[in-house]
């Protein structure tokens, strides 16, 4: 198909970008525009490393081509920092230390986001339903579970 | 023979005579409504047909995931019903499916994506499909199809932009077409249609 041109909104700033219609927007955000922290796990969203906000919604980037993004913004891992919510998220990953070989927490961070921006106190089923599309080799789902909790905590 | 018995005589013989007609007369009689159920019935078919097609069976399910595929597996990826079928935050149905399919990566998409409320169940919770007549009764019964009457139904059925998707699947991840029902949308509204005018009859249990 051939190349367009696209006017997206990511984390507040609009860009520009011309590619084919059916290019995944992960490809747009980590070859076009450089936003590298969001990562590419599985190419079939099934295990939910390049999760990213698009009109407030944790979406797999993988699978969504650049021609259905349309108006909706765009947060990336980059500015996830700049909402509350977000921040919280990240303080807590800090305090529990929850990281270990971090490839797939850029994707985790932003689902556990999406989860207490609509459940600030969400119970062991709520997170292991909302996060069970994100996959961890290292097996870190204990601490992320104790963080998503702390953070919803403290936005309480 | 006297007047009188003969008088009683031909009361019985005009008796029996009307009895016999009257007997004969309601057996040629049929029920003015069984050619009416009877064609009901077969309309109903071709419409069960395409509701048990797994482009539409797939999102009725009794339990708190869809399925996908011909094969009908579960939903990969954990995903879950959540309150109200459009999953849960942070994995919403809208997480993949988009407002239009999604060919270049295989994902379908369609508006409002979504499962059907639990009391849309056409399957069991072993995820085997109902029976005809099961499936019938729940189509049917307004106190669980969101109190949709025959023309609401045909309506739906004939106009509603997600069961319109089933016509319109798009290209799975490996690049091929997804299988479609075996009625087109058009044959599917208009057994709709001949099976809401037939009074929406459902086959016996």
């Amino acid at each position: 198909m051939a190349p367009a041109t696209y006017e997206l909104t990511v984390n507040g700033q609009k860009r520009s970008v011309t590619a084919d219609p059916g290019t995944p927007l992960l490809w747009i955000l980590r070859d076009e525009l450089k936003l590298t922290g969001t990562k590419y796990g599985c190419g079939i969203a099934a295990c939910g490393a390049c999760t990213v906000h698009v009109g407030g919604v944790a979406t797999r980037s993988c699978i969504v081509p650049v021609s259905l993004i349309g108006d909706r913004p765009i947060v990336t891992i980059e500015a996830v920092s700049q909402d509350p919510v977000g921040r919280a998220v990240q303080d807590a990953w800090v305090s529990h230390d929850v990281v270990q070989c971090g490839y797939c927490q850029s994707g985790q961070i932003m689902s556990a986001v999406a989860l207490l921006k609509s459940n600030r106190k969400p119970t062991d089923k709520d997170i292991e339903q909302s996060m069970g599309g994100n996959i961890c080799r290292c097996g870190t789902y204990v601490r992320i579970r104790e963080a998503i909790k702390m953070a919803g905590g403290a936005q309480s | 023979m006297s007047r009188s018995r003969m008088a009683v005589g031909l009361a019985w013989f005009l008796l029996i005579l009307s009895v016999g007609a009257f007997a004969t007369s309601a057996q040629q009689s049929p029920d003015p409504t069984a050619p009416r159920r009877a064609d009901g019935l077969a309309a109903w078919d071709q419409v069960h047909s395409v509701l048990i097609h797994p482009r539409c069976i797939n999102c009725h399910t009794a339990v708190d995931y869809p399925q996908q595929g011909d094969e009908r597996r579960r939903h990969y990826a954990n995903v879950v019903r959540g309150p109200d079928g459009h999953g849960v935050p942070g994995l919403q149905c809208a997480t993949c499916h988009q407002e239009s399919n999604a060919n270049s990566t295989g994902v379908p998409g369609r508006h409002n994506w979504h499962l059907a409320p639990l009391s849309m169940a056409w399957q069991d919770r072993n995820d085997k499909p109902l029976s005809s007549a099961a499936i019938c009764r729940a189509i049917t019964d307004r106190r669980t199809n969101h109190n949709m009457d025959g023309p609401a139904l045909l309506k739906h059925n004939a106009e509603d932009t997600l069961v319109g998707w089933a016509w319109e699947p798009g290209r799975d991840i490996h690049g091929n077409a997804r299988t479609v029902p075996p009625l087109s949308r058009a044959e599917f509204a208009e057994a709709t249609r001949q099976w809401v005018e037939a009074g929406m009859p459902c086959p016996k249990l």
